[in-house]
């Protein structure tokens, strides 16, 4: 064996589109109205999810209790990211992030009230009440999570991508992680596996600025996707404020994934307007004005809104009955998940094993659990 | 029967699973074209091609989490860990992902993986390749914890854990690797958590497991001979699940329990036993719990005095006489 990788160098690929331009690009210009619309409907449902999960976390039940425990990693800002990617999946496509998942949930298609109601601890909600927010799971919609540990998930993404491979399924898998992932082991340890074996996996890094209360400049040395290249794949840069450059910059790298098996790694300039979680008080590590700045000027919903707009897609009196149906939605997700009830001390001992939640079925002898 | 191999039965183990469920993959370093660092996979490569016998990098964290991945969706990855010891710098993909990811998904998600490898000292490799994880294993509910002592049980109990829907972590031990055992032609599966008793006797129970069941039944031999004491031997065979009722079922008839593990002392296995043992069977015990562990240092270095470190018979034999005394 050759001491020489085979496979051609990797390249950063550019976009020849100007900025401007990203909504006439084939894979948005050939969206009908109502899939243009979608987009921004799925948008400012993350957004006002997000919102009334923000309030049930800092408000007090009927009881007097809180209604949301531990912590909250809000997508408020961020939301272009993932509705954009999540647009572009077919059926053999996957997807699998970190914690700050309430987005991803929302666009692949999860139903708002279990989301909410994980928030919550209810039983009715996504996990059960198991996982709360940083670990949303929905198989049949092709999310493997919602994962705790920074960068733990992305062996886990090249791991979908090895069992498309394998099966012989013409997909890909998207594995998303925050900018702080990217100094992480297990992701070098990735990319390296999905170079090696050509697995259809592009790695998303949403790059937010900060990993945590630390910035990109005081956390990682050089450019964060071009430690792609490294691997020898291909790698690419998109401003994430826009829903359609987000579309048209990860389609190409969706179609190297399914159609010729290459991995890459696409960097996602994006921005949050809340803290790393709720509990970061946000007021040490970067200013009001450069917030409002991104709020201002780049925020994705406002982004989006301008353009159809502008296009001619839909009104402003369409766009506020989007807004206000969103605002429902979360209301009424809000209140099958405070009407709900919590799981049982029962149920702790549920989903643990496959074996004791299936007994007809189970071969193993001796017990399973102990006191 | 014909006699094979430890070895040999966990290979014959792998080749049976991987002829019967096509989604059945064998990963790690060293698996297919150098036939293995301990040769358990000599010959697969060549049978069932470079789809199915997978070499990977020195990665354990990528490879095994993207087995736990793959395995999300319907792979059934059979990972070998060189040594487990190696399971540390995977920590976070075997006891955070696999362990977890059925609980957290509220039982939407399974993950049938099994990792092997070898996990025992005695080989003079020093603290770093010498751990034996199955307490820290065994600590986290999800998973499942096999620990095979003879060739016939690492056959039957891997062509279980292969074909178990939750992640199940295999425990082997290269001085075990060349040891024969009779071992049927016949297929044949022994179901995870059943205890196996080695040897019957009267006086004294040793609750054991792994290498130190052959330890315990070499000790057993000389008690008999030299000292007229009758042994039992139970192999636990399975760590979680745990067959408790068949240890209970020993103590009951003999009233006296030693508790043999290659494991350091504090919060192992035995730890567990003697609470289980003492809860459940306070009025059947003549005398306290005895347990004979490593030696409570870091595995070291020196042939002669590891061997001293470990459990091995001559020190079943004194721990038997202290327990009786």
């Amino acid at each position: 064996m050759s001491k020489k990788p085979s496979a051609p160098a990797a390249k950063k690929v550019e976009s020849a589109v100007p900025a401007s331009d990203y909504a006439l690009t084939p894979i948005n210009a050939s969206l009908s109205r109502e899939q243009k619309i979608e987009l921004y409907r799925t948008m400012v449902r993350i957004r006002r999810f997000e919102e009334r999960s923000l309030r049930a976390y800092q408000g007090k039940n009927a009881a007097g209790g809180t209604n949301i425990g531990g912590f909250l990693h809000l997508y408020i800002g961020q939301e272009a990211v993932a509705v954009g990617c999540c647009s572009l999946m077919g059926k053999n496509d996957h997807v699998i992030t970190a914690y700050r998942d309430h987005g991803h949930a929302i666009a692949v298609g999860m139903d708002t009230k279990p989301l909410m109601a994980e928030l919550y601890g209810k039983i009715t909600g996504c996990s059960k009440g198991k996982g709360g927010s940083m670990h949303y799971f929905s198989p049949d919609k092709n999310f493997w999570g919602g994962h705790g540990i920074v960068g733990g998930q992305i062996p886990l993404g090249t791991g979908l991508a090895y069992a498309l491979k394998y099966q012989g399924k013409k997909g890909a898998a998207m594995a998303f992680m925050g900018d702080g992932a990217v100094n992480q082991g297990a992701v070098h340890e990735a990319y390296n596996l999905a170079s090696l074996w050509n697995l259809p996996v592009v790695f998303v890094i949403e790059n937010n600025g900060y990993s945590m209360g630390t910035s990109q400049a005081r956390s990682s040395a050089g450019e964060l996707a071009k430690r792609a290249a490294g691997y020898n794949m291909d790698w690419g840069q998109c401003n994430g404020h826009d829903v359609f450059e987000v579309r048209a910059v990860m389609d190409h790298f969706l179609t190297q994934a399914r159609e010729h098996s290459r991995p890459s790694t696409v960097e996602i300039d994006t921005y949050r307007y809340r803290g790393h979680s709720v509990a970061d008080p946000d007021n040490t590590y970067r200013t009001k004005a450069e917030v409002e700045e991104y709020r201002n000027n780049k925020d994705p919903i406002q982004v989006a809104l301008h353009q159809l707009l502008a296009a001619g897609v839909f009104t402003a009196e369409i766009a506020e009955q989007i807004d206000a149906e969103a605002r429902t939605e979360a209301e009424i997700a809000a209140e099958f998940a405070d009407a709900s009830p919590y799981p049982t001390v029962d149920d702790i001992q549920k989903d643990v094993y496959w074996e004791s939640d299936h007994p007809a079925e189970r071969k193993s002898e001796g017990r399973l659990f102990f006191d | 029967m014909p006699q094979i191999t430890y070895r040999e039965a966990i290979r014959h183990a792998l080749a049976e699973e991987l002829t019967r469920d096509p989604n059945v993959v064998v990963m790690g370093e060293e698996v297919a074209q150098f036939n293995g660092a301990y040769k358990v996979t000599e010959g697969l490569l060549a049978k069932f091609g470079p789809d199915r016998i997978v070499d990977t990098p020195i990665s354990e964290a990528g490879f095994i989490g993207l087995g736990v991945g793959a395995s999300m969706l319907g792979i059934r990855p059979v990972m070998e860990l060189m040594f487990w010891s190696f399971y540390s710098v995977a920590f976070d993909q075997i006891l955070n992902n696999a362990a977890n990811v059925r609980y957290m998904s509220g039982g939407q998600i399974n993950c049938p993986i099994v990792i092997r490898g070898p996990a025992n000292g005695g080989t003079n490799v020093g603290a770093t390749h010498s751990h034996t994880p199955e307490n820290v294993l065994a600590n986290h509910p999800g998973v499942k914890v096999v620990v095979p002592a003879t060739a016939y049980d690492a056959k039957g109990l891997l062509k279980s854990a292969i074909r178990d829907n939750d992640p199940v972590f295999f425990l082997e031990n290269t001085i075990l690797y060349g040891d024969k055992g009779e071992v049927p032609e016949a297929e044949y599966v022994i179901p995870l958590g059943k205890a196996d008793v080695k040897r019957t006797g009267t006086d004294l129970t040793i609750v054991t497991y792994g290498r130190c069941v052959i330890h315990s039944l070499k000790a057993a031999e000389t008690l008999e001979k030299e000292h007229n004491i009758s042994v039992e031997v139970v192999d636990l065979r399975t760590i979680r699940p745990l067959d408790i009722d068949t240890v209970l079922a020993s103590v009951q008839k003999t009233h006296r329990v030693l508790i043999v593990e290659e494991q350091k002392p504090f919060a192992s296995v035995g730890t567990q036993l003697a609470y289980m043992i003492q809860r459940e069977a306070f009025d059947d015990l003549d005398g306290p719990i005895h347990r004979l562990a490593t030696v409570d240092a870091p595995a070291i270095y020196s042939p002669p005095v590891e061997t001293e470190q470990l459990p091995n018979p001559g020190r079943v034999v004194k721990a038997v006489l202290a327990a009786l005394a």
